[in-house]
C-alpha cells in the first residue's frame, strides 16, 4: 500500500509511540494532585510544553495543549475578536480558502455582528501582502492566514504578513497545521501573535493540538471548568497525548531540512509525471509549496471514483469533489484559486510522506495515468470535449 | 460499515452495458458537469423491446454503479416496464446507497425516461395512449 494522504493524517513516529506507552504506563498521576505521583506527571506536561516551545520558538508559558487544530483555531479568533469587541473593533480580515474551523468560526462571528473580509488567494494559491495592506483598517481586531493550505499545500508569506500587522498593531494569527513539523516556524522573526497546530499532522496522536499565544494576548475559554492550561482550557490533561506530540515534533523538527531536501524531487517528480496527463493542471504554486503536496485537476472525470479506483490498487489519496466532500459543491479551496465547478469535481490531493521513495512515485504515476484513462473512457463530458462540442478549460 | 453496499462496489468495478450505440433508438443525457454527475443513456429498441442499453456515466461510484444497474434492469424488457422503473428500484437492487447518494438512482431513473422520451418523439406512432 501506498499512503499518499499524509495531509489529512500521518502515521505516528516511532519516537512519539514510545513516548506515549511509557507515559501510560508510569504517568497515570493527575498532573492536578498534589502527592509525588501527580506532580510528576505536571513536571512531564511542563517538560513536553517546553519541547514544543523551542520548536517554534515560544516561552514554555505561551503555550496552551488544545483537543487539535480545529480547537485551537476556534479558541485563536474567538479571543482576537472578544479583545477587539471591548475596544469597539470588530473588523476581520482572513482568506477565501482557509481550513473549515477558521471559516466557519469567521461565518458564527459575522452572525454576531463582526465584519469579515476575506483575502483573495489568486490562481497560484498565495495571498499578497499589498492586498493585507489594503484591507487593513483602524478597526481591524485580528488577521488570520494560515501558514500552508491543506488542500493545495501553497505557503504562505507568513513573515511579511506577520511584520505589516505589528506594524499597524493587529493580532496576527496564522493555522500553521499543515506547516509545524514540516517547515521552520519561529514566532519571532515571522511576527506570530497566534498559531495553531495539531498533532497528527507530524507524526504525533490525533485528539491533540496547542495553541501559541503571544504574552500579553488574552485568551477567551471554550472550555469551562478548571484551572488546567492556565485557567484557559479547563479538564484533566491529555498526558500521554501531549507528550507523544512533543516527542513527534522534537522528532519532526530534528530531521525537518534533510526530509525537505528529500521530498521537494519526489514531488516535482510527481508533478512532471501527473502533467503528462493530457487536459490536466497542476492547482497551486509550484514552488511556494508543502515538500510532499501534490494536487491536480483532470478535466473530463469525476474525484470520487478516481479515488476509489486508485484505493483498489493499494493508492490513498484524497480529492475535492463534491462527492467526498458530502455537499453539492467542490472544494471552497479550488473554487477559490478560479477552479470552475466542472473541473473542481476532477482533483486528485496526494500528498507524500516522509518515507516516500522514487518507486512509490512512479507507481502513482502510473496508476493515475491508467485510471483517468479508464475514467475518460466512459464519460460524456470527454466525448463532448473531445469531438469538439465543448471547449477544453484545461 | 464501507462507505457502499458490495454490490454498489461490484457494479462499480465492473460497469455492465458501458459505451455507445452509434445506431441509438433514443437517447438521453441528465446532470451537469457543475454538480458532478452526467449520465448518458443509449437504448437499441425493437418490437417494443429494449433490445440493448449503453450508458456513459461522469460521476462518483454511485453514479456509475446506478447507471450500470439501472441498464441491467431495463436491458430485455418491453417499454411498458421501462417506463414503470423508479430510481426506488435501482437503489434496493444495489443493496441500498447513502442517503447523501440518493440522487445518483434519481438520474439513472431519469436518464432512461429522458431516452425512451427521445424514443417516442422520434416514433410519436409508438407512444401509448396516457
Amino acid at each position: 500500500m501506498i499512503y499518499a494522504d499524509n495531509a489529512a493524517t500521518t502515521k505516528m513516529s516511532r519516537a512519539a509511540i514510545d513516548a506515549m506507552t511509557a507515559c501510560m504506563e508510569q504517568e497515570y498521576g493527575n498532573p492536578s494532585s498534589l502527592y509525588a505521583l501527580g506532580q510528576h506527571a505536571k513536571e512531564t506536561l511542563e517538560r513536553a510544553r517546553a519541547q514544543v516551545a523551542a520548536v517554534i520558538g515560544a516561552q514554555p508559558e505561551e503555550i496552551y495543549f488544545t483537543s487539535g487544530g480545529s480547537e485551537a483555531d476556534n479558541q485563536a479568533l474567538r479571543s482576537a475578536a472578544e479583545a477587539g469587541r471591548k475596544k469597539g473593533k470588530t473588523h476581520i480580515i482572513s482568506t477565501a480558502f482557509e481550513h473549515h474551523a477558521v471559516l466557519h468560526t469567521l461565518k458564527k462571528l459575522e452572525a454576531e455582528g463582526f465584519d469579515v473580509t476575506l483575502l483573495p488567494v489568486h490562481t497560484d494559491g498565495l495571498v499578497r501582502v499589498e492586498e493585507l495592506d489594503a484591507a487593513l483598517r483602524e478597526s481591524t481586531c485580528l488577521v488570520s492566514v494560515m501558514t500552508a493550505n491543506n488542500e493545495i499545500g501553497t505557503i504562505q508569506p507568513i513573515a511579511e504578513l506577520g511584520a505589516l500587522c505589528r506594524a499597524r498593531g493587529v493580532p496576527f494569527h496564522t493555522d500553521a497545521v499543515q506547516a509545524v513539523g514540516h517547515l521552520p516556524i519561529d514566532v519571532e522573526a515571522q511576527h506570530i501573535d497566534l498559531l495553531s497546530a495539531s498533532a497528527h499532522k507530524f507524526h504525533g496522536p490525533r485528539g491533540v493540538g496547542f495553541l501559541y499565544a503571544r504574552k500579553g494576548i488574552r485568551l477567551t475559554n471554550l472550555i469551562e471548568g478548571g484551572a488546567q492550561e492556565r485557567g484557559k482550557r479547563a479538564g484533566t490533561e491529555n498526558v500521554a497525548g501531549i507528550v507523544g506530540m512533543a516527542a513527534a515534533l522534537e522528532a519532526s523538527a530534528a530531521h525537518m531540512e534533510e526530509t525537505a531536501a528529500r521530498l521537494v524531487p519526489l514531488r516535482d517528480r510527481l508533478i512532471a509525471g501527473l502533467r503528462e496527463i493530457p487536459h490536466s493542471a497542476l492547482n497551486g504554486d509550484a514552488d511556494h509549496r508543502l515538500p510532499g503536496n501534490v494536487n491536480f485537476c483532470f478535466e473530463g472525470i469525476e474525484g470520487e471514483s478516481l479515488l476509489l479506483l486508485l484505493d483498489d490498487r493499494g493508492i490513498c489519496a484524497s480529492s475535492g469533489s463534491a462527492c467526498t466532500s458530502g455537499s453539492l459543491d467542490p472544494s471552497h479551496v479550488l473554487l477559490a484559486i478560479g477552479r470552475v465547478h466542472d473541473v473542481a469535481h476532477g482533483s486528485l490531493r496526494l500528498t507524500l510522506g516522509d518515507d516516500a521513495t522514487a518507486e512509490d512515485v512512479d507507481t502513482i504515476i502510473q496508476n493515475v495515468k491508467e485510471v483517468v484513462e479508464y475514467l475518460r473512457g466512459f464519460s460524456p463530458i470527454w466525448r463532448d470535449l473531445q469531438s469538439g462540442k465543448k471547449p477544453f478549460i484545461l | 460499515m464501507a462507505l457502499y453496499s458490495e454490490k454498489v462496489m461490484d457494479h462499480f468495478r465492473n460497469p455492465r452495458n458501458v459505451g455507445v450505440i452509434e445506431d441509438a433508438d433514443g437517447v438521453g443525457e441528465v446532470g451537469n458537469a457543475k454538480c458532478g454527475d452526467i449520465m448518458k443513456m443509449y437504448l437499441k429498441i425493437e418490437d417494443d423491446v429494449v433490445q440493448d442499453v449503453k450508458f456513459e456515466t461522469f460521476g462518483c461510484g454511485s453514479a456509475i454503479a446506478s447507471s450500470s444497474m439501472a441498464t441491467e434492469l431495463i436491458k430485455g424488457k418491453p417499454l411498458c416496464e421501462v417506463k414503470q422503473l423508479t430510481n426506488k428500484a435501482v437503489a434496493e437492487a444495489l443493496d441500498g446507497l447513502p442517503a447523501y447518494k440518493m440522487h445518483c438512482s434519481v438520474l439513472a431513473e431519469e436518464a432512461i425516461q429522458s431516452a425512451l422520451e427521445d424514443y417516442y418523439s422520434r416514433h410519436p406512432e409508438k407512444k401509448p395512449a396516457e
